[in-house]
């Protein structure tokens, strides 16, 4: 048992944790088609039967079972504010599997020459507002304040001493929602971090309808019609979004260290984070010469680091990787697409650059507030 | 009659009123296009003044009667009170301040993070401050080597009185960054 325990909190280091979450995720989600035939070959596509989601379900209740003994591991999961983020982790599991299960189902009808799943049939189909739909929503109202209700009296709200600026709590968690954000403000500039990104989102939310407004596969679950957009929205959803979330909960101790989930939040526990700034490795650690005084000059690696990664990789792929979507999207929609991209794709980047190298900031300004 | 007179009374309809730009309007409550307009003026007026009147009260808000506002300046007593090394804590809570004596002299800290101002920890076993929020680090002497504090504590202004003890003033501060900490006021010379 502690070795299990001791594998578990190893493997949730995040450098291997990510590496083989990145590694394993378009293999479930095939992004192209190469991805679909390892998909196919390797059998993937089984996750999303239903013997495989009861398999499943009961594997990760058992993992929570067993977690239970552990103290550690309770003292995470048994607080109040944690045990939405519990309860998270089924439902995004069974939601997932159940729209992948239906875009498969599907799939095959469609390849069978059936019609799909979701097609509206009259008369058979048709359902009475009244009574049938204001019936089921007058119940399912019910049943959801009656469990707000127990939820609410059952885990109560812990009432704290009363707010202090000067005594920041250890370790000082937002609230379940945004520990996602927060683990985006630790390898960013704040307001890179808190502004710009996060309005990023909604922008980028915003503009799936206008950026992939294919027809084929539009209207039911599907899967082969839009692996692109499946799998990328997927990757955002669950692996910057909700895994971020979960790995603030579970595995972000005092002080902000990483910690297993079945290890004990020492605060004493030390680890070696000192990092630096691009312009100290390249000035510093390579050239040997210090830091030159003009901040430009400091700072012009990075700047064309950035300008290369935003204005010569688009163009680039554009003619080799995403040369598909290019001609299918148009220069302009390509733009605003794979801009968007590559800015969420720098989350992960900073993240291994952090975890792997202790690289800070890419552009590091801080005398005019910028740092990126 | 003739036919011209015929065809003249034919298309004239007697209950046409006369238009509205000529400022005949016959009944009272008849609205005209001239009416209208000043009720439009008059209603738009009402709306702007209300809404300014709104938001004038709310600009009120940010300006309190009364501001409790902490002292910005403070004596901190003498300079033997605080040991060569150590990081005081004593004014941490009440004005946000961390005390430092080394071998040469002393300096006053700021409390607050500046990646997103949350209050670091002093952990006196590794010698750094340390920020419960997002893990960013600092040496005894404000410079920030961990995590993603962009740029170091601030200093503040720090002098000797004339009856030998310690002055702190919050309202001057020293950034490393912008090359402020070798100013006389950052550090006082022991």
């Amino acid at each position: 048992m502690e070795s299990f325990k001791h594998i578990i909190d190893t493997i949730s280091n995040p450098t291997i944790l990510f590496t083989s979450t990145l590694i394993i995720f378009f293999f479930i989600f095939p992004i192209n088609d190469w991805f679909d035939k390892w998909n196919r070959r390797l059998k993937l596509y089984v996750l999303w039967s239903k013997k495989s989601m009861l398999l499943a379900a009961i594997l990760m209740a058992a993992f929570f079972l067993f977690g239970l003994t552990d103290p550690d591991f309770r003292s995470i999961v048994l607080k109040p504010d944690n045990v939405p983020i519990s309860g998270l982790i089924f439902l995004v599991y069974f939601f997932t599997w159940l729209s992948m299960h239906q875009a498969y189902e599907n799939d095959a009808r469609l390849e069978r020459g059936e019609s799909i799943d979701e097609r509206y049939e009259a008369p058979n189909d048709k359902v009475l507002v009244w009574p049938d739909l204001v019936y089921i929503e007058f119940i399912s109202l019910i049943l959801c304040s009656a469990f707000l209700l127990v939820w609410s009296i059952g885990l109560q709200a812990p009432i704290e001493e009363p707010a202090n600026p000067t005594e920041s709590p250890n370790p000082a968690k937002a609230p379940w929602y945004f520990l996602g954000l927060q683990e985006m403000l630790v390898y960013f500039d704040p307001w890179m971090a808190g502004v710009v990104l996060p309005s990023l989102i909604i922008v980028g939310l915003i503009a799936i309808p206008y950026i992939d407004n294919e027809p084929a596969g539009s209207g039911y679950y599907s899967f082969k019609n839009r692996k692109l957009s499946i799998a990328l929205f997927m990757f955002g959803w669950l692996v910057l979004w909700d895994m971020l979330i979960i790995v603030g909960t579970v595995l972000r101790g005092p002080n902000w260290n990483f910690f297993g989930p079945f290890e004990y939040w020492d605060i004493h526990k030390l680890e070696a984070l000192t990092n630096i700034n691009l312009s100290e490795f390249i000035y510093i650690k390579w050239m040997n010469t210090g830091l030159p005084n003009n901040i430009l000059l400091r700072e012009i690696w990075g700047i064309f680091l950035l300008l290369g990664y935003f204005l010569i990789l688009p163009p680039l792929l554009a003619r080799t990787m995403c040369k598909k979507i290019y001609e299918r999207l148009g220069s302009f929609k390509y733009s605003i697409f794979i801009v968007l991209i590559l800015i969420a794709l720098t989350l992960p980047i900073k993240m291994y650059l952090r975890w792997m190298f202790n690289m800070k900031y890419i552009i590091s300004i801080p005398e005019y507030f910028f740092n990126f | 009659m003739t036919d011209l007179e015929i065809k003249k009374s034919a298309t004239k309809d007697p209950g046409r009123r006369p238009p509205a730009a000529l400022g005949k309007a016959d009944s009272v409550d008849q609205i005209t296009r001239r009416s209208f307009f000043s009720w439009l003026s008059i209603g738009w007026l009402a709306f702007i003044a209300a809404t300014g009147g709104f938001f004038t009260m709310m600009l009120r808000f940010f300006f309190p009667n009364v501001l409790f506002e902490p002292v910005q300046t403070f004596r901190a007593g003498f300079p033997e009170d605080y040991t060569i090394g150590e990081v005081d804590l004593r004014w941490k809570d009440k004005y946000g301040v961390w005390i430092v004596r080394n071998e040469e002299g002393i300096y006053a800290l700021s409390t607050t993070c500046t990646h997103l101002g949350c209050t670091p920890n002093w952990l006196i076993s590794e010698q750094k401050f340390k920020c419960p929020c997002h893990g960013s680090g600092f040496f005894k002497t404000g410079i920030n080597f961990e995590g993603p504090a962009p740029r170091p504590l601030e200093r503040y202004k720090i002098i000797l009185a004339d009856d030998g003890q310690v002055i702190v003033d919050k309202t001057k501060k020293f950034q490393q960054e912008k090359g402020q900490w070798g100013d006389p006021e950052a550090f006082m010379k022991v």
